[in-house]
């Protein structure tokens, strides 16, 4: 290590020649998000003190469903993406970051696959 | 994972406070981190009085009258005391800044000095640069062209040469890249602000024909994405440049050209 150039640590492995997506769709999702989330949030709202019919039959008209599974795919989608930058930034033992990279990518899906899962049973009347 | 306390041998103590000259009633207290590597010993911070009423107006003023009068063995780096050489550049209450640019008045009550953050200290106010010169040189500041060398010299338009303001006066002092978290993490593979400020001077040099190049060089989810745009950067900058400005610009080229 010592005796190496400076250059050659900078050099490193070379540019990854990617990241342009992962740094894009982040904004995008963020954008995406804002109005999902104000659709949502005026939604739960309209449904304090309903009984449990009402509620289900809300989630399963077409557009509130839809904005409910857009809402799942962008946050999900979202968090994943800021997890991973968050995990990179600041741990740096390889195998912990590996390990909770891993974990970042399954709990999203996990997570996310069951929660559209829920309201596609609501709107086909599972 | 990242260290949020120092480790063991890096911790600051208290070391001497050296006497106030005779006769000095007019005085600035200044605390000045020191550190040897000779001594074994951890770091810990100076005090000194200086007389304002014999000495010149800016920090670097102070920091040279103790070097000469009071204690010869304060290490800094010095060169120009006006601004274009970047050596003196430290931290100074807590904002990275030149030394030779600020003014003791600019400063209420003591002044507190260390070395810009997050860097191996070589001794007391000097930081070991060598990674920062090794990302600098390993963007290519130089123009590169296909194009034959006419003549005389590549001619530029004067809006081409605008498109350089705000980029060009950059003299790679450090402070922006030594006060931003992300490069203070991963310094190792992120380029940091100056650097990426610089590859930017030269992506957009309208006489520069390897723009391409440049930008695949710096497409990297460490090397640019790692700007989180803190902008401590654009805020400590002592030549009130914006570097996270031009490293969003590199961002938006990254998408234009897709």
């Amino acid at each position: 290590m010592g005796m190496r150039a400076p250059l050659k640590n900078v050099r490193g492995l070379g540019s990854a020649k990617e990241g342009t997506t992962h740094w894009w769709h982040q904004k995008v999702t963020a954008i995406a998000l804002i109005p999902l989330f104000l659709i949502a949030i005026g939604c739960f709202i309209s449904l304090v003190g309903a009984d449990y019919t009402h509620v289900r039959y809300v989630l399963g008209q077409p557009f509130i469903s839809i904005v409910m599974l857009l809402l799942i795919v962008a946050m999900f989608y979202h968090l994943k993406l800021g997890m991973q930058v968050v995990i990179e930034d600041y741990i740096h033992t390889e195998s912990t970051k590996v390990f909770l990279l891993l974990l970042n990518s399954f709990f999203c899906a996990i997570v996310g696959l069951s929660a559209a899962l829920a309201i596609l049973k609501l709107a086909l009347g599972g | 994972m990242v260290e949020l306390t120092l480790p063991k041998n890096s911790r600051v103590g208290t070391g001497k406070t050296h006497p106030k000259t005779d006769g000095a009633t007019n005085t600035k207290t200044f605390n000045v981190y020191r550190w040897s590597p000779d001594d074994n010993q951890n770091p810990a911070i100076d005090t000194y009085y200086v007389d304002l009423d014999t000495c010149g107006p800016m920090i670097l003023d102070g920091l040279i009258k103790i070097k000469n009068e009071i204690d010869p063995t304060l290490t800094f780096r010095r060169s120009c005391r006006e601004g274009i050489c970047g050596s003196c550049a430290m931290n100074i209450n807590g904002t990275n800044t030149l030394a030779c640019t600020t003014g003791m008045d600019e400063v209420d009550g003591d002044i507190n000095i260390y070395p810009l953050p997050h860097q191996p200290v070589v001794k007391d106010l000097v930081p070991d640069l060598t990674n920062f010169y090794a990302q600098y040189a390993s963007i290519k500041p130089w123009l590169q062209a296909e194009t034959p060398s006419p003549s005389k010299e590549r001619l530029q338009s004067k809006e081409d040469r605008e498109k350089l303001d705000g980029l060009y006066e950059c003299i790679l002092c450090a402070c922006c890249s030594t006060s931003c978290p992300s490069y203070w993490w991963n310094s190792d593979r992120f380029l940091g602000p100056a650097i990426l400020l610089q590859a930017y001077r030269w992506i957009i040099d309208s006489r520069d024909e390897h723009t391409g190049e440049r930008l695949d060089n710096l497409e990297d989810p460490f090397r640019l994405y790692r700007c989180h745009t803190i902008m401590n950067c654009a805020n400590t900058c002592p030549k009130g440049l914006n570097p996270a400005k031009a490293i969003a610009e590199i961002k938006k080229m990254m998408v234009e050209r897709r």
